[in-house]
């Protein structure tokens, strides 16, 4: 009975907010009202901005867009179950510092590329991928709540990364590494590659494996999916971990893309990108919902949004301002949505 | 029954309560009529009603029909803060204090005492010991509340109401989790209120604490008030009968469920034995033992342990003391997983909190469990998943518009069928159902109960937890009764009846030798 | 009646664990920092002892104070506030703007600004009852965004003749001023959490929202109240800051949250709510303030390299062991007696 009393306590304020929008916008789910906005976003953009049109503009917005989306499938898995990873951005920056030490290293077997490249990505994802266990184990066998959990590396990582390389930038060049952020088999940008597999293989993991049914079981209803024999720890281990991994290979392709490594930079406001992208899409911020193919469509709204304001000239400032408010205003609409 | 009431000065009535929920009628004609200076209990089974009716009384919910007339006066209390400022206070069944914050904090939090705006410490600590000094408690009021025990935390939970000079204090359950001796110390506190003119409201499933403490009672089933009376007028067996809608002595209709009478080989080795479990004050010596094949009630009032029970069988909770054997062998689970693998299904008697996902579709509710057993390496093997889930919705007769609709939208007995079949298409060897027809149709009831039974003759053993009395005298092959977390009777075939268990349920041990007449 | 209830005392063996714990947690932090500090007068000696040394170690962490101190409020409530470093970089560069008016002009904007954002945040998460961290940590990303177009991306210098590095440089006797305010709005806070029902509602609503909202406590008002207090105390310390270094930056301020955080939580404020001091945070702050300057007077004496990066990472280890000492706290306390 207690359930059934809470459903009238909607503020007024925000279903007045609700009811503002045009009733095909309200009933719309959440992943075709982001759809519709993507396409208007993109018919603007076709019209008032120049060049917008061209395999060039296209696959630069690609290759930007692509890094979001990475880090944004592994936090939708994570709000899936019902928790949210603060830490990516942080990650990202340590997976960053991690690989020029690796592949500059002049010691022993890592004189030769093809021992220190592929070492130079795996190690640092793999890396990143522990601080992602770690995240998952202080939200399982600790019980402390997703936020505070991550808040740590969110705060420390970050430090983590500036102590391995003494807050300095690190410049580099390495043509087989950069491989990953700069390579263009067929004329496509590798991480576009990598973000496509990644989606593709995200959404069929959801769809069709007993990992995807858990993690969405575990969101909806965790003393349920207890009860039906869900290995609930598990799942939520696995699933910080794997956000690890993913915000660990987007930072190996943040810091070939621009042939430096910045400790204060990369990742930078990654997890805000990556909580909005998955929200915007219409993935639940409560769990149990969750949709990989909505959040490429809301990473690429964000950075549509993004790439509209700067290339009609508006402020960097200003840019982040608008940003900071279609975030807001996406959880708002997404939360009235139910 | 409540017929002809000489005309009183009440305190407060409530006459033809009514409140509907989306889709439930919570409340048809509720009545609760409390008199000035009197402890006024209130009895009910899971869902009869009580909790909305005080939420309608203390503003937390709005009434859809009836009157309220408060000291004379008609009310419509639209917050609990506006009945606590016109003298109703509640104190709930989960105290609704804060941990940290001192004692004297908590009975004054809203109304802090000020001097030039600012806290009057001095005051304020001064007045909550006075207030709580009236009850006979004397302690420091500067130290945080969760340094208090529970029975503590209860007094300054009725202080804080007293202090709101509240003519009508109601309290939910407060006894659930006092021991013998916190429960005397605020039966001292209640009889102080009494004594002072202000009345109280007590709800509660213990039924030896209703004679010790209450004046009249109000028994509530289905959402209506069935009967009204002065506890010295009634026996702990009657009110039992009220609470279930039985009279004594009554001859029981036969095929008032779909349960069918059965003739079982009750001579093959238990699957389950479990005896002697533990667990908090909620089980003390509980033991039930269930036969392949055989259909085994778990009766109990509310608070008996029944559920408790249940989860220990199933690994969801730990357990203090006890043994459990599977097929014989000592089994000890320690997660539902492990007993899944063993063959064991649960379903909870809250489908809405512990059983359906709500927004994945029957599909997937259906093949939660099973999932292990469809998949390879991890993939879900979707034909074979179909195949099953197809086999299931027609053999159950679940009414789903397709196998993709989302399982919150079914209606209460088909979301019941696929949570059976959850288990079901694991082949188990034991099912426990808790409450398996709560809240749901007539219709959907009577077919449940007939899959029962069906797989029952097909091998499986089932324990079965039910409030319903028909359920379990008419479904069960054996029944055991459970009463303050132990076994107080077991009853076989032959040996079962209405009387017999209502009466084990009232009284525990001896009721099986002296079937009591009156009191 | 009165006989046969006294003895009843909630004198349970787990409760006193309970209370013991509680008082360990709250005067464990001033211990450490007494050992501390005897650590350092011992190894280090008469350098350390310099009364330069101690007040220009307070000055320098008279910012982290005042952000420290709003964070208290606002994580007593059970929120958290990830804005505050980009609210002093957006405040500082704002007071270096205003700083030829004076230093009256220039800090009253500082704060208004910052109390304006706060203003925001509180509304947005009492109103829309959107998560704090997501409202604060959009606010982060708009306020960095607000300070590059301020400072037209660059760095900000303040005006020398108006005074206004008074508010960072001056000294009142030997004490510097940014300890003088720090000082004074702990003295003010403490006043306010124990004496006013604003205090005392914020650590209600933070222990139990739901017996707050029972009790008819402001619990919007309160909410927003507290992050308008967290912002208003992060302009201010932006003022300072920008006074302190004769420029304001969209950068300054990066990684602040963590040390307002840690320093808060080491002060032995729960992050769930409920339970806090405002003393325990300046403690709190001390302590981190004074381990790392002994760990630059360990890098002097050139024993071991530790880089100043490494603070970020202590800080963090810092906060993750009270993170995982608090949740062994609150869940043997509280959970046992709410059963």
């Amino acid at each position: 009975m207690a359930n059934l009393g809470r459903a009238g306590t909607a503020s007024a304020s925000t279903s007045a907010l609700r009811l503002a929008l045009p009733s095909w916008l309200r009933d719309a789910s959440q992943t075709q009202r982001a759809l519709s906005a993507l396409v208007v976003l993109s018919l603007y953009n076709a019209i008032f901005t120049n060049n917008f049109l061209t395999l060039a503009t296209l696959r630069v917005n690609l290759t930007q867009v692509a890094t979001i989306v990475i880090v944004g499938v592994g936090m939708t898995l994570v709000i899936a179950t019902g928790g949210i990873d603060l830490s990516v951005g942080a990650l990202m920056a340590i997976a960053g510092m991690v690989a020029p030490k690796i592949f500059m290293s002049e010691r022993g077997p890592l004189d030769s590329p093809w021992v220190a490249v592929p070492l130079a990505i795996v190690v640092p994802i793999l890396v990143a991928g522990a601080f992602g266990v770690f995240n998952g184990t202080l939200v399982t066998w600790f019980r402390i709540q997703p936020i505070i959990a991550t808040l740590v590396l969110f705060l420390g990582g970050r430090g983590i990364a500036k102590a391995l390389s003494d807050g300095k930038l690190v410049e580099f060049r390495n043509p087989n590494f950069d491989y990953i952020g700069t390579g263009r088999p067929l004329g496509i940008p590798v991480q576009v590659i990598l973000m496509a597999i990644i989606v593709a293989l995200a959404a069929w993991v959801m769809r069709g494996t007993t990992f995807g049914r858990y993690v969405l079981a575990t969101g909806g209803n965790e003393p349920a999916a207890r009860l039906a024999g869900v290995p609930v720890d598990r799942v939520k281990i696995a699933v910080y971990a794997i956000s690890g991994l993913l915000a660990g290979l987007a930072g190996l392709i943040v810091i070939s893309l621009n042939t430096s490594a910045d400790p204060y930079r990369v990742g930078e406001g990654m997890e805000l990108d990556a909580i909005a992208a998955a929200a915007v899409g219409g993935t639940v911020l409560t769990g149990g919902r969750a949709t990989v193919v909505g959040t490429l469509i809301g990473a690429s709204i964000i950075h549509q949004i993004r790439y509209t304001l700067i290339s009609h000239g508006v402020a960097d400032g200003t840019t982040r301002i608008v940003v900071a408010a279609t975030i807001i205003l996406a959880v708002l609409l997404q939360w009235r949505g139910d | 029954m409540t017929e002809a009431q000489p005309r009183r000065d009440f305190l407060l009535e409530m006459e033809e309560i009514r409140k509907i929920f989306p889709g439930v009628v919570a409340l048809d004609g509720a009545r609760l009529c409390v008199d000035r200076g009197e402890v006024h209990a209130i009895v009910g089974q899971n869902g009869a009603g009580k909790s909305t009716l005080i939420k309608i009384l203390n503003g937390a919910y709005r009434r859809d029909g009836g009157r309220v007339v408060f000291d004379g006066r008609p009310v419509d209390f639209h917050s609990p803060q506006q009945a606590q400022s016109a003298g109703v206070s509640t104190i709930y069944q989960e105290i609704n204090l804060v941990p940290f914050r001192s004692v004297a904090e908590n009975i004054f939090m809203g109304r802090e005492p000020r001097r030039f705006g600012f806290i009057d410490w001095r005051r304020m600590n001064r007045e909550a010991t006075e207030i709580l000094g009236r009850f006979g408690v004397h302690l420091d009021v500067r130290q945080p509340l969760m340094n208090l025990n529970v029975a503590l935390q209860q007094m300054v939970a009725i202080a804080r109401a007293v202090s709101f000079e509240s003519r009508l204090v109601i309290m939910d359950e407060p006894t659930s989790s006092l021991d013998e001796r916190e429960v005397a110390t605020l039966f001292d506190v209640i009889r102080g209120l009494k004594a002072s003119g202000v009345s109280v409201i007590y709800i509660s499933h213990r039924l030896d604490e209703l004679h010790q403490i209450g004046d009249r009672i109000t028994i509530m089933r289905d959402g209506k008030t069935v009967d009204e009376r002065a506890l010295s007028e009634i026996s702990k067996l009657e009110i039992v009968a009220r609470m279930l809608g039985k009279e004594l002595g009554e001859v029981r209709r036969e095929g008032a469920t779909g349960f069918t009478k059965r003739d079982v080989q009750t001579t093959s080795a238990p699957l389950l034995e479990a005896s002697g479990l533990r667990r908090g004050r909620a089980l003390q010596g509980a033991s039930v033992a269930v036969r392949p094949g055989e259909i085994v009630g778990l009766a109990g009032l509310l608070g008996s342990g029944r559920t408790e029970v249940a989860r220990v069988v199933f690994g969801a909770d730990s357990v203090e003391d006890g043994t459990v054997r599977f097929e014989g062998q000592p089994a000890a689970f320690h997660s539902p997983a492990g007993a899944i693998r063993t063959g064991i299904g649960l379903c909870s008697e809250d489908r809405k909190a512990e059983g359906i996902i709500p927004y994945m579709s029957v599909r997937e509710n259906l093949t939660l469990a099973a999932l292990p057993t469809l998949a390879r390496n991890g993939i879900v093997d979707r034909n074979r998943q179909r195949e099953v889930v197809d086999r299931f919705i027609m053999r159950l007769d679940i009414k789903t518009s397709s196998p993709e609709q989302r399982i919150r939208e079914l209606s209460g007995g088909n979301q019941q069928k696929v949570l059976l079949a959850r288990w079901l298409c694991l082949n188990p060897k034991l099912l426990i159902l808790d409450e398996p027809t709560r809240g749901i149709d007539v219709g959907a009831k009577a077919e449940i109960q007939g899959l029962i039974d069906e797989l029952a003759d097909q091998g499986l053993g089932v324990l079965m937890i039910s409030s319903e009395i028909e359920e379990i005298v008419e479904g069960s092959d054996r029944v055991t009764v459970l009463r303050d977390g132990r076994t107080v009777a077991e009853f076989d075939r032959d040996q079962i009846s209405q009387d017999a268990i209502i009466t084990a349920m009232a009284h525990g041990e001896d009721a099986a030798v002296h079937p009591p007449v009156g009191t | 009646m009165a006989t046969g209830t006294t003895d009843i005392r909630g004198e349970r063996q787990s409760e006193r664990w309970a209370f013991v714990g509680s008082l360990l947690q709250q005067q464990g932090v001033l211990i450490a920092l007494l050992i501390v500090l005897a650590f350092g007068l011992l190894r280090y000696g008469e350098n350390f002892r310099s009364s330069f040394n101690i007040w220009e170690m307070l000055r320098n962490n008279s910012y982290y104070g005042l952000i420290a101190l709003g964070m208290t409020f606002v994580i007593m409530t059970g929120g958290i506030d990830l804005s505050v470093g980009a609210v002093v970089a957006l405040t500082s560069v704002t007071a270096a703007r205003l700083s030829p008016h004076g230093v009256l002009v220039a800090t009253l904007g500082a704060i208004a600004l910052g109390l304006g954002i706060g203003l925001i945040n509180g509304g947005l998460i009492a109103r829309f009852k959107i998560q704090p961290f997501i409202v604060t940590l959009a606010m982060l990303l708009a306020c960095r965004g607000g300070a590059l177009n301020l400072a037209h991306n660059a760095n900000v210098s303040v005006d020398f003749a108006s005074g206004f590095i008074d508010l960072g440089q001056k000294n009142l006797g030997r004490i510097p001023v940014p300890v003088v305010i720090t000082v004074v709005a702990y003295l003010l806070a403490s006043i306010v959490l124990n004496l006013t029902r604003f205090g005392r509602h914020t650590l209600a609503i933070g222990g139990n929202d739901e017996a707050s909202r029972l009790a008819g406590l402001p619990v919007a008002r309160t909410i927003v109240s507290v992050y308008a207090l967290s912002g208003a105390l992060a302009g201010l310390s932006g003022a300072i800051l920008a006074a302190l270094a004769f420029t304001g930056s969209p950068n300054y301020g990066i990684g602040w949250e963590l040390t307002a955080i840690a320093a808060v939580v080491v002060g032995g404020t729960l992050l769930t709510g409920g339970r806090g001091s405002v003393w325990t945070t300046l403690v709190g702050v001390l302590l981190l303030g004074l381990i790392f300057n002994e760990l630059n007077f360990e890098r002097g004496k050139g024993i071991f390299e530790l880089t100043q990066y490494w603070e970020e990472v202590i800080r963090g280890a810092f906060l993750l062991i009270v993170v995982i000492v608090q949740s062994r706290l609150t869940r043997r306390g509280p959970a046992a007696l709410r059963t």
